[in-house]
């Protein structure tokens, strides 16, 4: 049979734009600090702006809180707590964040379009994945609210007080959402720092609080810089201290942390290994690596950022996903077809290019798919390198982009020892058709949590967090709402 | 075919990795996500009644309802000008005389199942026999199905030698190798039988009878495009793909054209290499056509039953 190799015109289908919306949202022009569910400039006067990093348009301006803003947002949830929080029966602090949870339901379509347009990620992610998960992380902890004495079943626990929440910008409201939901239901209030990048969906929950009645200075959010997180940290009159963000940042708060009293959990960097067996289903274990990897640009601390791949199946593996990453649709982050959305702030673009080059100097050989990139904005193709080595500094160093490094195995033991030699711990997937094999791996792989022939994959009740390097205490199910309690007895 | 060509053709088809059913699920519905509008969609839409294959399979089939059925296969909608015709009409093989004659100077292709179809349950004589009365009588394509029962015995070689024989017997005509998805349960015994069919000799494959429930799902439409992908890595042929039965819609019958699109890309975008077997798709086609061009939906009165 005669084989057409070359597509005619008319077989090319290219999809159409299909833009979400942006009539329904509203984003003030100037944002102050949200302080005892009230909205306070700050003392010092100053602003930046927040912008869109898929075509660099100013979005807003939000408030840069000092020391002495941060002063006031603990004073007011101290105060909460004392007056209010810790007084009032579990029964109605379920209540409150019932009402949170749905009320973030109803306006999830406005969350969704403000994420994309701040933070650049996809609108397909911020409408099916962080919005949904962000109030599904809400139900979840209301529930638990009025029923920790079974959590914790002959123990007597206590909230700790005052807690300060620094949160970063890959996943700005599902983030917001992990920090807020648990702490609320233990009994303590909250003072969060969005990343400055990425404030403008935490202002709008600062809105949906003050709109459900949440009572003031229960939840306080202060947006600026890292000095305001500085502040926030340092502040004498925090119980608990919970970060997420880079390990530099994590090591810095813990030892400003020493001696202090304070507690406090770090969910940090990570330099995860996705291991593909060559029983594995390749298929599926492609769309593993894609959704490892690429999901929400690559900026994930669990991003499966490290693929082994057993070295008999490793050519055909790799043609899969070069032909699979060819499908992938790079482009403005409102259209509902995009699968690569725009990379979060400038600085984080030239970081990952730094990375790319560094990868391409070591002589490791480098694949990106063809198409030019968007005029505005900041836009990296998805990346892949082959014949990168345990040694290579881009198999070593967190990227935080669309960036994989590809290696070869040869023996379970082999990978088990690579997987391992890292400084980090955070997460692994281990793809194999045989269930012998994953329960060998799940107990020798030094990660906080290991996915099974699939990746990339959070459920509020599934506990989350790190070894080594990518930090300690866990955030989701039980173990989460353990990190936000001391049990006193 | 020698014995050692073909014990190397069964290494290959036992070389095919595993399929994780969650995984699929997802990847699917990861294609139901993409938004298809306005040109894109009127484009697609065009493409997929180009590429129907007009149905019937019933017992009571007679010549006037076949005529019938063949003259609305390239008078789709008369009152709209520009608009495709199908792609075949497919009928048992006593209706395929009746339906050359109705389409004489047309270029809508007759297609026949045969082989006993839908249970494929006689012996190989009757097949071919089967065969022969369609080929002869003017058929363009045979839609054969293959023995499930001997499949799902481990009869493999069994299953091959019968596709490999028939195939013989199409002469020219295309062959397109029914494996009845629905009754082989798992997906790997989708991709194992598409394998097989592929290696046997046809030149398309294709997911249902309709006859069996479920018929051609997603999850196994995207399974049989990636061992045809798999398959043209491997020999440079291309394969066709014909899902039938239970894509009623449009909406449906766009996210498979997504799944080809994006697995096998545009080269397959075409009535020779997809084609969709349906009995009511045309219409829901039709009217999604009318309403992009008008702004507004017409009554299902003003389009044609046949």
């Amino acid at each position: 049979m005669e084989n057409k190799k070359n597509a005619s015109e008319d077989h090319q289908w290219l999809y159409s734009p299909s833009l979400e919306s942006t009539s329904h949202i509203e984003i003030k022009d100037k944002y102050e600090l949200f302080i005892n569910n009230e909205w306070i400039a700050p003392t010092s006067n100053k602003y930046f702006d927040t912008i869109n990093p898929a075509d660099e348009k100013v979005l807003s301006k939000i408030a840069w809180a000092n020391a002495q803003d941060v002063d006031k947002a603990v004073k007011a949830a101290r105060k909460a707590y004392d007056e209010v929080w810790s007084k009032i029966s579990a029964g109605d602090r379920s209540k409150y964040i019932f009402r949170l949870a749905r009320m973030m339901q109803e306006k999830a379509r406005e969350l969704a379009v403000i994420e994309t347009l701040d933070a650049g990620k996809p609108i397909r992610e911020s409408r099916d994945i962080d919005v949904p998960l962000a109030c599904n992380h809400f139900f979840y902890y209301a529930g638990w609210a009025d029923k920790l004495d079974y959590a914790f079943p002959n123990q007597k626990t206590e909230s700790l007080g005052v807690v300060g929440q620094i949160i970063p910008w890959n996943f700005p409201l599902m983030m917001a959402a992990w920090k807020i939901a648990p702490a609320l239901a233990a009994g303590n209030t909250v003072v969060l720092k969005p990343a400055e990048t990425t404030s403008l969906t935490a202002l709008k929950l600062a809105e949906i609080i003050k709109e459900a009645g949440i009572p003031p200075g229960v939840i306080n959010i202060i947006t600026g810089h890292g000095d305001t997180g500085e502040a926030l940290v340092k502040h004498p009159d925090i119980n608990k201290i919970a970060f997420t963000g880079s390990t530099q940042v994590g090591k810095a708060i813990q030892k400003a942390l020493v001696g202090t009293g304070k507690r406090s959990t770090l969910e940090l960097g990570g330099k995860s290994a996705n291991i593909i067996f060559d029983d594995a289903p390749i298929d599926q274990a492609v769309e593993g690596i894609v959704n490892g990897i690429f999901f929400n640009q690559g900026h994930v601390c669990c991003a499966g950022s490290r693929l082994y791949v057993q070295e008999n199946i490793a050519e055909k593996l790799v043609e899969k996903l070069k032909h699979r990453m060819k499908s992938l649709i790079l482009g403005n982050p409102l259209d509902k077809n995009t699968d690569i959305g725009a990379i979060n702030s400038r600085e984080q673009l030239q970081t990952i290019e730094k990375y790319i080059q560094i990868g391409i100097q070591e002589g490791s050989e480098i694949f990106q798919c063809e198409g030019a990139l968007p005029a505005n904005g900041f836009y990296c193709k998805p990346t892949i390198f082959t014949n990168v080595s345990q040694s290579s500094v881009l198999s070593q160093e967190e990227i935080f982009g669309p960036v994989l490094t590809i290696q070869t195995f040869r023996t379970i033991d082999e990978v088990i020892q690579k997987a391992n030699n890292s400084p980090y711990g955070l997460a692994a997937g281990v793809w194999t058709d045989k269930g012998s094999k994953i329960f060998n791996l799940t107990s020798k792989l030094k990660a906080g949590v290991v996915w099974a022939n699939t990746y990339n994959k959070f459920d509020p009740a599934s506990p989350f967090g790190g070894y080594k390097e990518s930090g300690f205490g866990r955030e989701g199910g039980m173990h989460g709402l353990g990190a936000y309690l001391k049990i006193i007895k | 075919m020698l014995e050692s060509n073909k014990h190397s053709i069964f290494q290959t088809i036992n070389a095919a990795s595993p399929i994780d059913k969650v995984g699929v699920e997802e990847r699917v519905a990861r294609f139901q996500t993409r938004s298809i509008k306005d040109d894109a969609k009127a484009q697609g839409l065009k493409m997929v009644l180009s590429m129907i294959d007009l149905t019937t399979l019933e017992g009571k089939d007679t010549p006037g309802k076949v005529k019938q059925m063949c003259f609305k296969a390239h008078h789709l909608h008369d009152l709209h000008p520009n608009l495709p015709q199908v792609a075949a009409v497919c009928v048992y093989p006593s209706m395929v005389a009746i339906a050359k004659q109705a389409l004489e100077g047309t270029s809508v292709k007759i297609a026949s199942v045969a082989t006993a179809f839908p249970s494929g349950q006689s012996n190989l004589e009757i097949k071919l026999a089967d065969v022969k009365l369609a080929v002869d009588s003017g058929a363009d394509e045979i839609d054969m199905v293959i023995s499930r029962g001997k499949f799902l015995s481990g009869e493999y070689n069994f299953v091959f030698d019968e596709i490999a024989m028939i195939k013989e017997a199409c002469g020219v005509a295309r062959l397109k190798v029914i494996l009845e998805t629905g009754e082989l349960c798992t997906l790997d015994n989708v991709r194992k039988a598409s394998d097989i069919a592929m290696y046997a000799g046809a030149d398309f494959i294709k997911t249902s009878t309709g006859k069996i429930q479920p018929a051609a799902t997603m999850q196994v439409t995207y399974t049989m495009l990636l061992a045809i992908k798999d398959y043209f890595e491997a020999t440079g042929k291309m394969i066709g793909m014909k899902p039938a039965g239970g894509i009623s819609t449009s909406k449906l019958a766009l996210h498979n054209l997504v799944m080809v699109n994006e697995i096998l890309g545009p080269n397959w975008l075409h009535n020779e290499w997809f084609r969709f077997g349906a009995s009511s798709l045309a219409n829901d086609v039709l009217m999604q056509i009318l309403k992009l061009e008008s702004g507004s939906y017409q009554s299902p009165n003003y389009f044609t039953l046949d």
